[in-house]
């Protein structure tokens, strides 16, 4: 009878050994998912390379807080975008209203306007928009719109992980993703009609 | 030129690009795109911006910073 409980306890490190190696292995596989995201959350690669391993660092240690069968993607972004607030990245408040505000098809309008032909496809986008100008007008964003435009057009989460990700409600996600396009297109437009 | 009428679905637009609609907005957005040529041009270069921000802006993980995130890792592999 006495020497069944060491086994018990014996079994349960095992288990707890073996979910430990398989959330590891988990995380790992999404770590080129989670870099990408960080990247541009961030001004330099410097700054994602550290951003990501302070949070892989933060998940192995509390990876019993994971719960199995989550979407463990969203909890290393949940992880990541609050250790970046930490970081104490600048302090930059939002204004509720931006003075001048253009609607969504501001730059297609722009370029049809520019072009004097209807012609909106691919490859004018491409034609028109550099890689630079792209990354750019993003990192020019106001942080709170940034995180949200990135995570959902960079990370392609839902709008129900992107809440649950910065803590925010879904409505607030809608709104900062409507507003924070918005402010992109306007920065992209500078470029394509220049 | 100009054209106002289509604010309403300025808004439905951003969801269906997203697939984040319900099903029968998502019949809404769709019959208003099949007969409004103004928004399907304007859908089509959303959805095609939409794409180029995507694999422009992304950049991929750096050599070597796998094995570091390796090294953090507490169970025994």
């Amino acid at each position: 009878m006495g020497d069944t409980e060491p086994d018990i306890d014996g079994r349960r490190i095992a288990t707890e050994a073996r979910d430990r190696v398989r959330f590891e292995e988990e995380a790992l596989a999404l770590a080129d998912q989670v870099y990408r995201v960080a990247r541009r959350l961030v001004g330099t690669r410097e700054e994602a390379e550290d951003l990501v391993q302070d949070t892989y660092g933060r998940a192995f240690r509390s990876w019993q807080s994971y719960t199995p069968g989550t979407n463990l993607r969203a909890w290393l972004l949940r992880i990541l975008t609050n250790l970046n607030l930490d970081r104490g990245r600048k302090v930059q408040r939002t204004p509720d209203m931006q003075p001048i505000e253009e609607g969504d098809y501001y730059l297609a309008n722009k370029m049809v306007e520019a072009s004097g032909e209807q012609v909106l496809d691919q490859d004018r986008v491409v034609e028109k928009l550099s890689q630079d100008s792209i990354v750019n007008a993003l990192s020019s964003l106001p942080h709170d719109f940034r995180d949200t435009v990135v995570l959902v057009d960079i990370g392609e989460f839902s709008y129900a992980d992107a809440a649950q990700i910065l803590d925010i409600p879904i409505g607030t996600v809608m709104s900062r993703l409507h507003r924070g396009r918005r402010l992109l297109k306007q920065e992209l437009a500078q470029e394509a009609i220049s | 030129m100009s054209h106002t009428p289509c604010d309403a679905c300025e808004e439905l637009l951003q969801g269906y690009l997203d697939r984040e609609l319900t099903e029968s907005e998502v019949a809404q957005a769709e019959s208003h795109l099949d007969g409004c040529d103004y928004c399907r041009r304007r859908y089509r270069f959303e959805e095609s911006l939409r794409q180029y921000v995507q694999t422009t802006a992304v950049e991929r993980m750096p050599v070597g910073l796998m094995e570091k995130l390796t090294q953090l890792r507490g169970g025994d592999a």
